[in-house]
């Protein structure tokens, strides 16, 4: 099983341009410890809404890799989601679930996944271009590759332990992480 | 439209039209009856992601991402999908999105389906609990003024508005068809 932290930065190693929308809870933290960036949409809510938010941007900005990370509770609560993407086939959206197989921030309660709902198999079904299961570190430069280069949409599933890593929290205002997310992604393209 | 005594025309056209005039880029929509006309036209523009919803809150995160992104967006929804929002509108009053939802009302003038009442008589105060600006048309010739309005209000204030395109307006649904 994958450290989440660990995996998340070596994930994010050389991101370059990448945009990224972390779900509510644990993801938003891990990616937050990588380091703030002003090109990171940081959910503080908002939950099932992580991997639409990354539709609206991809179809805005079809010159750019979008990266949605979230967790397994949260990519459960917008399964139809992954339906509806599957119909418009973006190809530069990639979506990472880390999958802990529990609510991690309610005091762990298993998730669907944890009794056996496949992630990988529902992407597969709504046309996803590849879907993938990862649970060793040494997969990482892989889902890196197919994150800036793969053809979307791409769902990955990486199973993480349980260990709990440190609360790294990010900026919380939601208008500031909006306006500075759209000023960095116009200065981006000038 | 079939199932409709009047198959509206004109009004889908004067939303389309202030579409085009604001530069809608991506529009979400469950499909329904009273929008058919609109999707119809939003679909054929090239220029316009059409992107159908299995739930209308994908809707809502779905113009949030849009407008990080550079685009304007629009959602169709019925009045029983505002309550399937809710939570998912949090998002856009934290984050001061924009966002323009053109809901067609069920639940009120000579509604057939009593179970469309429930949320349809409660669709405008939630709506305004959300921190929606709501404007009600009854009118096909309202449309056009008060969509324009509504567009303008919504993008060029980063506000959240809601025209509720009434049943009058949209026709008697009819079920011997």
């Amino acid at each position: 099983m994958l450290d989440r932290r660990e995996f998340v930065r070596e994930l994010l190693v050389d991101r370059n341009d990448l945009v990224v929308v972390s779900g509510l809870g644990s993801p938003t933290y891990d990616v937050a410890a990588c380091g703030d960036h002003p090109l990171n949409f940081y959910l503080w809510g908002a939950m099932g809404g992580a991997a639409m938010i990354g539709l609206g941007l991809a179809l805005a900005q079809p010159a750019r890799r979008v990266l949605v990370l979230t967790g397994d509770g949260e990519a459960l609560m917008g399964l139809g989601s992954i339906a509806t993407i599957g119909v418009k086939r973006p190809g530069n959206l990639v979506i990472v679930v880390l999958d802990n197989q529990h609510y991690g921030e309610t005091g762990m309660q298993p998730s669907h996944t944890r009794a056996g709902i496949d992630l990988v198999a529902v992407a597969r079904a709504c046309r996803f271009s590849d879907a993938l299961y990862v649970s060793e570190i040494g997969a990482v430069g892989r889902v890196r590759d197919l994150v800036h280069n793969g053809r979307g949409p791409i769902l990955v599933q990486a199973r993480i332990s349980n260990k709990p890593a440190p609360r790294v929290l990010p900026i919380r205002d939601g208008h500031a992480i909006k306006l500075r997310f759209m000023e960095a992604l116009s200065a981006n393209l000038a | 439209m079939s199932n409709r005594t009047k198959p509206a025309l004109q009004w889908p056209d004067a939303i389309y039209t202030q579409f085009r005039r604001v530069g809608i880029r991506q529009v979400g929509y469950v499909p329904d009856a009273g929008h058919s006309r609109l999707i119809e036209l939003c679909v054929k523009d090239p220029n316009i992601h059409d992107v159908v919803l299995t739930t209308e809150e994908e809707g809502v995160a779905l113009a949030a991402g849009a407008v990080l992104g550079g685009h304007r967006a629009a959602l169709l929804i019925q009045s029983s999908g505002v309550g399937n929002c809710i939570n998912m509108f949090s998002l856009l009053k934290n984050c001061g999105f924009p966002c323009l939802v053109l809901v067609t009302m069920r639940g009120e003038f000579v509604e057939f389906n009593p179970w469309q009442v429930a949320m349809g008589s409660i669709t405008e105060a939630s709506l305004k609990l959300c921190g929606f600006l709501t404007y009600r048309v009854e009118a096909p010739d309202d449309v056009d003024e008060i969509v324009g309005g509504g567009c303008d209000m919504a993008f060029n204030g980063d506000l959240l508005v809601a025209i509720l395109l009434s049943q009058r307006l949209i026709g008697r649904k009819i079920w011997n068809k």
